[in-house]
């Protein structure tokens, strides 16, 4: 097909996160201008700082202040910032063991260009202004010409006001395109007409169609229109409002069989009291204003359907 | 891990992978390779004993989209099936202990991913810890570009030596005619330096499935299976600064436990997205040159996410089939920097009898 359909599909999500009592001191220091370590059984400084030992599982609670300076360990130039890296300028990113530290700590190095990076370089943590308890309070780490300074210092982790969670933004853009039998599926919708798709195997007609026969596992390739009309082959009353829904409570949501197609789908049912719509009423599609879907069901006056004509369809 | 059961690769396939499949949904771009397999065995949905997938809601951006894809298998009467969000070759693994503790005979594993319609590099950002990593966004191709530093730095390879990786698995690719890639080109720009375009693996959409039979249902359902001597997966500590980068012990241990050192192999398939990586795992591999390292042109060529590890499972195996390979090395990887590292060996039977 040649005319695809596509339409942006955004996946936008705050996580919010818990901390245990290692990642809650090391995050909340950052906010105090202060970096925490944590030692392990073996006296290794872990920066970052992890609650259990990577190698052997022990539990790590001991921490330490390492310093603010320190040398990479590797490094990669990244000519062309991504969205929500710390940097929208060209910069490296950078793995650096702080000094105090044996394992490192990922970050951006803000430099001139890749000819001012090195491995083994000195840098030091460049403080953001406005610091909230979160690996971003390190705006970026930068060249630094001091010596290594490696005292370790004990530290009890307590802070004021400790931080014991993060929020973690997420922002994801997609192009949606679905497919062929959906897309078939829509492009009928807006000619508010109704398409499934019949199965060769089992000659089930599946509305809306996916492509594929779940119970054959095969495509489903021939277009067969449904409806308009249909019956209500079972229902619930909502009596509670969802938020942003603009339909007043109690409605009737029903699973509906359209006339010719294998399985039911589910819409709204209006056009009646709640209390009156059954199974086995008839009903038919209200477009809504734009024309792109049906609105909801309303009943079309039939007699109501015979339960053996939709039974299987339950 | 090593069998106490003879199981085998009896068949495989994999779609003509694409930088994009828009007319396509997920399961409209599985089903053939799943009728593929299923006609090869001559199989039907009703005589597999276990289903086992893999693949990532993230690369669609659409919650449980495995379960619309579960609609290409034929779910009716009701069936035995898990999921692993994960490449298919974890699939391949679950599916493989399960025949092992006898609870089936046959299964059928597939893996697929359409990585085109987001921005693969951001979408993978969020498989990373959240509370260090992942707020900060560093990239799949970042990533990979500090580990080929590291081996820079290291004396381990240099940018002539990467670009010669990059060209001999796109070489050996045009003899795929699945590849998306196939053929020599331009190593290009930095995309982050030091790896260029050419040291990355396309970003594209693919799926591949296989089926595992135990013992004599396999020898009845291919001439010559490729049986699973071995298979094991390891993983390394989550935080980058922690590990050698130059050094990946979780896939020399996985292929200590699969065997893989037993005897020499003749064919090895890797999972190395990037350049730098096939160096990683060559040397913790202990791989000669006397070894045919990706002859398919590996994910250099052709990286479906979530299908391209199984691939190489299906490509070692596939070279068995035709009598290319006598005893093959498969590898997968998942995670950033090979970060999950998954090992089996696979070996036809003496072609002499």
């Amino acid at each position: 097909m040649s005319d695809v359909l596509k339409a942006p599909l955004v996946v936008e999500f705050p996580f919010t996160r818990s901390l245990g009592p290692v990642q809650s001191a090391f995050l909340t220091g950052l906010r105090e201008r202060t970096v925490l370590g944590v030692r392990t059984g073996d006296g290794r400084i872990l920066v970052p700082p992890v609650e259990y030992d990577p190698h052997t599982a022990e539990e790590l609670r001991d921490l330490v202040e390492v310093a603010p300076t320190g040398t990479v360990t590797t490094w990669a130039w990244n000519p062309a910032p991504r969205p929500g890296q710390p940097l929208d300028t060209p910069f490296a990113w950078a793995l650096v063991r702080l000094d105090g530290a044996d394992t490192a700590l990922l970050h951006a190095l803000d430099a001139p260009g890749p000819d001012a990076v090195r491995t083994g370089m000195r840098v030091r943590i460049r403080w953001a202004a406005e610091r909230t308890g979160a690996i971003t309070d390190i705006a970026c780490l930068e060249p630094y010409d001091g010596e290594a300074a490696h005292e370790v210092r004990p530290h009890d982790g307590v802070f004021g006001n400790p931080v014991t969670g993060i929020v973690a933004p997420a922002r994801l853009d997609y192009t949606y395109t679905p497919g062929r039998a959906q897309s078939a599926y829509l492009r009928a919708l807006a000619e508010r007409r109704t398409v499934g798709e019949r199965c060769p195997s089992c000659a089930k007609v599946y509305v809306p169609p996916r492509g594929a026969c779940p119970t054959c596992g095969v495509a489903t390739t021939d277009r067969v229109e449904v409806g308009p009309r249909g019956t209500v082959t079972t229902f619930c009353v909502v009596n509670i409002k969802a938020k942003n829904l603009d339909i007043e409570v109690p409605y009737v949501y029903a699973h509906i069989a359209l006339d010719g197609a294998g399985l039911a789908l589910h819409g709204r049912i209006a056009g009646i009291p709640y209390d009156q719509v059954r199974m086995g009423l008839r009903v038919e599609p209200v477009w809504s204003d734009d024309g792109r879907h049906p609105d909801h069901y309303q009943p079309t006056g039939e007699p109501d359907a015979d339960y053996d004509t939709y039974k299987e369809l339950l | 891990m090593t069998a106490h059961r003879d199981v085998a690769i009896v068949a495989f396939a994999q779609t003509r992978h694409r930088a994009r499949t828009e007319e396509l949904s997920e399961v409209e771009m599985l089903m053939p390779v799943l009728h593929e397999v299923l006609a090869r065995t001559g199989l039907k949905t009703s005589d597999i004993g276990f289903t086992c997938s893999g693949s990532s809601d993230y690369l669609a951006g659409r919650p449980f989209s495995f379960t619309m894809a579960l609609d290409g298998v034929g779910a009716w009467p009701p069936i035995a099936e898990s999921h692993v969000e994960q490449d298919g070759a974890w699939a391949l693994y679950e599916a493989w202990v399960k025949i092992l503790t006898g609870e089936a005979d046959t299964a059928l594993v597939y893996g697929y991913g359409k990585s085109s319609p987001g921005p693969l590099r951001d979408v993978l950002t969020r498989q990373l810890d959240p509370y260090y990593l992942a707020p900060l966004w560093p990239d799949s191709v970042a990533l990979a570009a500090l580990q080929a530093q590291a081996l820079l730095d290291a004396g381990d390879t240099d940018e002539r030596d990467l670009a010669a990786i990059a060209a001999r698995n796109r070489d050996n690719a045009t003899a795929n005619p699945f590849a998306q890639l196939p053929g020599a080109r331009p190593q290009g720009d930095y995309v982050v330096r030091p790896l260029r375009t050419g040291d990355c693996a396309p970003v594209g959409d693919g799926a591949a499935a296989v089926i595992l039979a135990a013992g004599d249902t396999a020898r009845a359902l291919c001439d010559r299976p490729a049986w699973i001597r071995g298979m094991d997966h390891r993983v390394e500590p989550h935080a980058l600064g922690v590990r050698d980068l130059t050094d990946s012990p979780s896939t020399r241990l996985a292929a200590t436990r699969a065997g893989a050192f037993d005897r020499p192999v003749d064919t090895a398939e890797l999972h190395a997205p990037f350049t730098a990586q096939e160096v990683v795992l060559r040397k913790a591999l202990s791989l000669g040159d006397d070894v045919r390292i990706n002859p398919s042109g590996g994910p250099l060529a052709a990286n479906p996410v979530m299908a391209a590890g199984l691939i190489r499972l299906g490509e070692a195996a596939a070279r068995i089939h035709r009598g290319a390979s006598d005893r093959a090395l498969a590898h997968a990887t998942s995670g950033p920097c090979l970060q999950q590292n998954l090992v089996a060996v696979l070996e036809g039977e003496p072609r002499d009898r």
